[in-house]
């Protein structure tokens, strides 16, 4: 049988957020996570891992991303640069 | 939501797909791909994953002979990074839906390749540095314009790699360096070395163009950006300069710098060793082999126990519930 596979995130810096690098075969989480570390932060490239089972993982569909993202599409006025101030303002 | 794949008819799909590639979009796992894409990168990313772990032998091989404490610790270093390389790559491969299992039964049964080079024997200490300055000199020059490839998850993947591969590199001209600077005796086993890695590192760019049938649908699909024979050049080239720095010699008589054409010239490949190699007749192919079904095999009671150990701990019959790993916000 075959192990469950793990999708893995990292956090490189405290701070930042987890970032998803890869994925991994492991009986459970714990062994997930130390492999994890010895597969993707060789270099220090993490001061904290989550793993997450494939399995559990939900994705929109690439096929619906047209419709999907319609809504955002046509509404400009949600970004600053839509607006035009006249050039007294200042900080803003 | 329906989805939108049922109502386009392939030609569309294949359409939307060429328009990516075109504009340099990168596909990702769930988009839709071509079959013979599919098979293309699922049969290229294996092979790799498969070299990189067949990879650690010859150099594995050296580990308890290191002649110093610190070379020991980064030939481990570079063993394990091996490994983490041949686990990044079977894991872009596996998001193109064939499982690890398929791919390490591919490999052990012999049904896939793996590169040719990790069927020579490393007979001396020098060998250590050819393989560094050679085999993975020419491995970053291969896979330099992978991290470019089209296929996102193998992209990804190349970056991380290329990012530790150049060490490998470092570490191995620095042996034969140091080697180079040594005793006679020493710096003829840096040149017996060259000496033997040399050919099969040129083979490593595979057959050259005119006979290699994957390259133009292979850059097309922009899995490739370069041909076989460009990137094998690019290599000479950079080796005919660095190995004057090492003061030994290139093993080619025909060597020579070509004004005209801004590059260096060099002697034709025995081809007909590559394909006998490839065929399973190399001097280590069998020996390679035998090595990775017994750690398979000898690794089969751990993978069973870490499974049922895990069946147990989920079924709370083990009564260790509180070691177990959590995530805290």
């Amino acid at each position: 049988m075959e192990q469950p596979l793990w999708e893995v995130f990292i956090r490189s810096r405290q701070g930042l957020d987890h970032k998803h690098v890869g994925s991994l075969h492991a009986a459970d989480a714990r062994m997930a996570i130390e492999s994890a570390r010895d597969v993707y932060t060789r270099r220090m490239e993490g001061v904290s891992i989550w793993v997450v089972e494939s399995k559990n993982i939900h994705a929109s569909s690439p096929d619906e991303a047209a419709s999907f993202y319609e809504p955002a599409e046509d509404k400009i006025y949600r970004h600053p640069t839509f607006y035009k101030l006249p050039d007294e303002v200042e900080y803003m | 939501m329906r989805k939108l794949s049922d109502n386009m008819d392939t030609e569309a799909l294949q359409k939307s797909f060429d328009e990516k590639i075109e504009k340099d979009i990168k596909i990702e796992p769930k988009d839709w791909m071509p079959v013979e894409y599919r098979k293309t990168l699922i049969r290229q990313i294996s092979q790799h994953a498969h070299s990189e772990i067949v990879g650690m032998l010859p150099e594995g091989n050296w580990i308890t002979r290191a002649p110093t404490l610190r070379r020991k610790c980064i030939l481990i270093a570079k063993v394990q990074d091996e490994a983490g390389h041949g686990l990044y790559l079977y894991c872009a491969a596996e998001t193109l839906n064939i499982t690890r299992e398929e791919m390490t039964e591919q490999l052990l049964s012999g049904k896939a390749k793996y590169s040719s080079i990790f069927n020579y024997p490393t007979l001396s200490w020098a060998d250590m540095g050819a393989i560094g300055w050679l085999v993975d000199g020419a491995a970053i020059i291969n896979q330099i314009p992978l991290c470019r490839t089209s296929y996102a998850p193998y992209a990804r993947g190349m970056v991380r790699i290329c990012k530790e591969e150049s060490f490998h590199q470092r570490q191995g001209f620095d042996i034969l360096l140091t080697l180079s600077r040594g005793s006679a005796e020493q710096k003829a086993m840096a040149q017996d070395a060259i000496n033997r890695w040399w050919w099969p590192s040129l083979m490593m760019f595979g057959p050259p163009d005119n006979e290699s049938p994957h390259t133009i649908q292979n850059m097309k699909w922009k899995i490739k950006r370069f041909t076989n024979d460009e990137l094998r050049q690019k290599f000479v080239d950079m080796c005919a300069q660095q190995v004057e720095v090492l003061g030994l010699q290139i093993p080619d008589p025909d060597l020579k710098w070509n004004e005209e054409r801004g590059h260096y010239d060099f002697g034709p490949i025995n081809w007909d060793e590559f394909w006998n190699v490839v065929k399973g007749n190399g001097p280590c192919n069998k020996e390679r082999m035998a090595a990775r079904i017994k750690a398979h095999e000898d690794g089969e009671w751990v993978r069973a126990a870490a499974l049922e150990y895990a069946r147990k701990e989920a079924a709370g019959l083990t009564g260790k519930q509180s070691e177990k790993a959590t995530i805290k916000k």
